[in-house]
Formats: structure tokens, C-alpha cells, sequence
């Protein structure tokens, strides 16, 4: 017969992955140091991938020439437009997607119909909408943030506990108290969670639209530097726009701490 | 004796072709506690909804009278189980929501949160919170409204043991103080002798009144081991022991 003798075996733990700063940090300054080291050895070569050096350079240069805060400033203008538009409708579809069967199943045959066609193929017909200036620009930011904006508020209006909902209609709550108390703050974690995913489509779409027809812009930027096969030039206006995605998480990793702070 | 009459008259209901309640003819007078006790899924949450304009009834009617004071803002005013407080929102704001634009806001908190204990853990969220505490903000949030009739349902059960002791006197004395109509819902016996006067028994489903138990005496003389209490509680128990085993056994049909 099998015997047990002896202390239990610890068999718990593990399955809960901390954050660290630190090695997040760490990871990207190691990766960048060895492709110095690489190249400074001789082993990329430089219009293959010029080395971060020279990408540091060629950021210096343009930001002293004035033009990257050219081409920053009207991008970050389109992306602010584009996002704040998108976002604001979104969310507001979103609510009444959630809230009112009027909405629910002719908005959500609507968002699963248009949701999946890539905005980028909607751009000709922005410009023919919209011209070719600003408005077809903005017009395919807001298109791209409005979808998914709506799916994470219903989604978030949807998890919003039922009880919590009765509680204020026992209360005598208002309709409209009732959406602004409990089902809005009920929905946020959703929402900003949505604001992840959208500021990153936000990116990639702006990009996109600014290498059609414009002059100003990291898109059109690195468009040209590509055209030339300037790739520390290149480089540097990727580097920028991968900034611009740190900044723009680390602002939403910041209010989500601070509008979330009760869970 | 201040609140309302609430008065049943033929109250059925059912979820599709689930039959929940049959025939419901029931009086709570004004300022006395009426207790609900029946089998888990007899219809007792069901019953208070319906009472308080939360459901509407299949069949039958549900009527108020009396007069409400000048002050009240909401006349019928749950308790819930699972307590229902908005994560979001501190003690302090939680019982603010239901206040809306009341002049005394300020006054109506700082009172309700004194009588319950709970002025130090104003600005504490309800996830600092212990089931106890929490229960406690949910009293103090029904009673600052000022309501003419308080609907509790299963306020205690979501709680251990001996909180659950320690709240059923706390809520026995507050429900005594506020004199209000009181509709308590509950399976725990003990607690219905210790709040009731008048205990309404109700059968499995569908629910239907099988007995109705008056005790007159208030509330505030009755202690944790009065034996005529107990001797009720264990009568009570063999009304409903049969019911409560063959609902035990029975298929629950989860709620929409
Ligand atoms: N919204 C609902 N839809 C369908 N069935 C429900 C719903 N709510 C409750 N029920 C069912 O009705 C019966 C009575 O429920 P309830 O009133 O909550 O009972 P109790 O509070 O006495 O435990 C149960 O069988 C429950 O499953
Ligand atoms: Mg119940």
C-alpha cells in the first residue's frame, strides 16, 4: 500500500504576473543599445536599418529645421478632430445601442456591416465627400474611432448591473439620472478600455490618410522620406509616431487610475 | 403610528408559464412590521417587487393609503439582499444619489450615517466595506429618504452568522425608532419571530398565504432566546419544513 511521509508539497502560487516598470523600460533601452551595437560592428548596414544614432540625428534635425512641429502639429490637430468626433458619437450610439431597442438591433446591423471594411478603401470616397483638405482626413479618423467606440459602450452599458438599475428606479431616479449615475460610470472601465484599441486605429489610420494628398504630417512625411530612400529620415518619423502611441497609453493608463480609482 | 397601509387583493404572477404567486390577499398596516417567510423560490422577492411598483402583477391589485410626510422623498424604500451600492460612489455619495436636489442633503446624510454607525467610513468605498457595513449603508439610504413604508429583502442573508446576529438587533431597534410600514422578507425564522408582527406564511410555489401569525408585542422586549418566541419559531418550522424540503428538491428555473 502506498505510504505518505513527509511535509506537504507546496502546490499553490504562480498565475499572477506583476508589472515592472523598470524591466518595460529596460527591455526597449536593451533592444535599441544592441541595434547601436550592431551596427556600430559593421553588421547592419545602414541604408538597411540606419543605426539609432543616426535616427537621433536625423530628429534633431527636424526638430530644429521647425519642420517636425509642423508636420507634428497638423497631425496631432487631425487626431485630436478625428478621435474626439468618433469618440463622441460613438459613445453616444453606444448608449442608445444599450439602452433603447429602437436602436439595439438596427444600430448593431449597421456597425456589423460597416465595422469590418477597411476605412483606408472609404479614403477616395472621404475626398469626393468631404474634399481633399482636412475634411476626408478627419472624416476617416471619426469613421474608424465611431465602430469601435460604439461595440465597447454597449458592451460596457450591457455588464452594467441590472440590480443597480432597478435600485434607482426604486429610488425615484430619473431616466436621465439613472444614465448619468449608474450607467455611465458603470459602462467607463468598458469605455476606456474601447479608448486602447481606439487611439491605436486612430494612429494607424491617420498615417494612412495623410499619405493621400497631403503635404503636412508625419504620414506624408514619412511618405516622401520613403519615396527618397531617406530611411534614417524615415526612421525618424516612425519613432515619432511610435512615441505618440506611448504617450497616448500612458495618458489612458492615467485616467484610467484616476476615474477608476474605486475598484 | 405613522406610514401606510399597503393592501393585496388578489395578487398573482407568473414569469411566462411560470406560476409564482396564486391569489395573494394580504393587509400590512400602517406602522407595523410584516414579515414574508416561505421556501427558497416561493415568490417572496417576487411579492415585495410587486409591492413596492417594481413588477407588475399578472393579476390582482396592489393599493397604498394614508398620509406621507411632507418631507419624504420616496415613499416606498427597498433594502436589498446584495445590498446594491454603487462601487463608484463613497458611503457618503451613495446615500447622496438617492437625495437628488434636497435642500437638507448635507443634514439627511450626517443623520442616516450617526444612526447607522457609519460616520467615519463616509468617504470609504463600499469595497472597503464588510457585508455588515454595507447592509448598514443600504438601511441608511432607504432611511434617508424619509419613506413612509420600508421594503427589506433578505437584508441579513448575504451575511455571516454572527454579523447576522448583530445587525438583526441593530435593524430591529431602527425599524422600532422609524415606526414605518415595514415588509421583511426573509427564509430565517429567527428573524422573523424577533421582527414580525404579523408573520405571513407562504407556501412553495406557486406562493399562497398558508398561515398568518400575529405576535403583539414590539419589538423592542424581544431577545435572541425568548423561549415563546422560540416555541413560534418552532412552530413555524413545522408549517413550512415539508414545503421548504420539497422546494429544496425542486428544479429552479434560473431568472431571465
Ligand atoms: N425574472 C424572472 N424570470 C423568470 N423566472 C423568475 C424571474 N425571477 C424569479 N423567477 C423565478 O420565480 C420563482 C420565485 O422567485 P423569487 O420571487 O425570487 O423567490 P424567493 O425570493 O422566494 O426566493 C423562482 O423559481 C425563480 O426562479
Ligand atoms: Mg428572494
Amino acid at each position: 500500500m502506498p505510504r505518505l511521509n513527509g511535509p506537504v508539497r507546496f502546490r499553490g502560487g504562480g498565475f499572477s504576473p506583476r508589472d515592472n516598470g523598470w524591466a518595460s523600460a529596460g527591455t526597449l533601452l536593451g533592444l535599441v543599445a544592441l541595434w547601436q551595437l550592431g551596427a556600430s560592428a559593421g553588421l547592419i548596414k545602414s541604408l538597411f536599418l540606419p543605426p539609432p544614432v543616426a535616427i537621433c540625428a536625423a530628429l534633431y534635425h527636424l526638430a530644429i529645421s521647425g519642420e517636425l512641429w509642423r508636420h507634428l502639429s497638423a497631425s496631432l490637430m487631425r487626431l485630436g478632430i478625428g478621435w474626439v468626433t468618433g469618440t463622441i458619437f460613438g459613445i453616444g450610439m453606444g448608449l442608445a445601442v444599450g439602452l433603447w431597442s429602437a436602436f439595439r438591433s438596427p444600430g448593431m446591423a449597421v456597425v456589423a456591416a460597416l465595422f469590418p471594411i477597411p476605412k483606408i478603401a472609404l479614403v477616395p470616397l472621404f475626398i469626393i465627400w468631404f474634399g481633399i483638405g482636412e475634411g476626408s482626413k478627419i472624416a476617416t479618423l471619426a469613421f474608424g474611432v465611431f465602430f469601435p467606440t460604439v461595440i465597447a459602450t454597449a458592451g460596457g452599458v450591457d455588464n452594467v448591473s441590472r440590480g443597480l438599475i432597478r435600485m434607482g428606479q426604486s429610488f425615484g431616479l430619473s431616466t436621465w439620472a439613472i444614465v448619468r449615475t449608474i450607467i455611465l460610470p458603470g459602462a467607463l472601465p468598458a469605455i476606456l478600455s474601447g479608448f486602447r484599441v481606439t487611439t491605436s486605429i486612430a494612429i494607424v489610420l491617420l498615417v494612412a490618410a495623410e499619405m493621400i494628398g497631403a503635404e503636412q504630417g508625419i504620414g506624408a512625411f514619412v511618405l516622401s522620406a520613403g519615396n527618397l530612400y531617406d530611411t534614417d529620415n524615415l526612421l525618424a518619423g516612425i519613432v515619432v509616431l511610435s512615441v505618440m502611441g506611448l504617450i497616448v497609453a500612458w495618458v489612458i493608463g492615467r485616467l484610467e487610475r484616476a476615474l477608476l480609482a474605486w475598484r | 403610528m405613522s406610514g401606510l397601509r399597503l393592501a393585496l387583493n388578489g395578487v398573482c404572477h407568473a414569469y411566462r408559464d411560470l406560476t409564482v404567486l396564486d391569489g395573494i390577499d394580504l393587509t400590512a398596516e400602517p406602522g407595523e412590521v410584516s414579515v414574508l417567510v416561505g421556501p427558497s423560490g416561493c415568490g417572496k422577492s417576487t411579492l415585495l417587487g410587486i409591492m413596492g411598483g417594481m413588477l407588475l402583477p399578472s393579476a390582482g391589485t396592489v393599493t397604498v393609503s394614508g398620509d406621507i410626510a411632507a418631507d419624504c422623498l420616496n415613499p416606498l424604500s427597498y433594502v436589498f439582499q446584495d445590498f446594491s451600492l454603487l462601487p463608484w460612489r463613497s458611503v457618503a455619495g451613495n446615500i447622496e444619489l438617492v437625495l437628488g436636489k434636497c435642500p437638507s442633503r448635507a443634514e439627511r446624510v450626517a443623520e442616516v450615517l450617526a444612526l447607522t454607525g457609519l460616520t467615519e467610513f463616509a468617504d470609504a468605498w463600499p469595497r472597503q466595506l464588510s457585508g455588515g457595513m454595507r447592509q448598514r449603508v443600504g438601511i441608511a439610504r432607504a432611511l434617508a429618504v424619509r419613506p413612509a413604508c420600508l421594503l427589506m429583502d433578505e437584508p441579513l442573508s448575504a451575511l455571516d452568522a454572527q454579523t447576522r446576529d448583530l445587525l438583526l438587533d441593530e435593524f430591529s431597534s431602527i425599524i422600532a425608532r422609524a415606526g414605518t410600514t415595514t415588509i421583511y422578507v426573509t427564509h430565517n425564522l429567527n428573524e422573523a419571530v424577533r421582527l414580525g408582527q404579523q408573520i405571513v406564511v407562504l407556501s412553495r410555489r406557486p406562493g399562497r398565504i398558508r398561515d398568518i401569525v400575529r405576535i403583539d408585542r414590539p419589538l423592542a422586549g424581544r431577545g435572541a432566546r425568548d423561549p415563546d418566541l422560540l416555541a413560534i419559531e418552532e412552530n413555524l418550522w413545522r408549517m413550512i419544513r415539508d414545503d421548504a424540503a420539497a422546494a429544496e428538491r425542486e428544479r429552479i428555473d434560473a431568472p431571465a
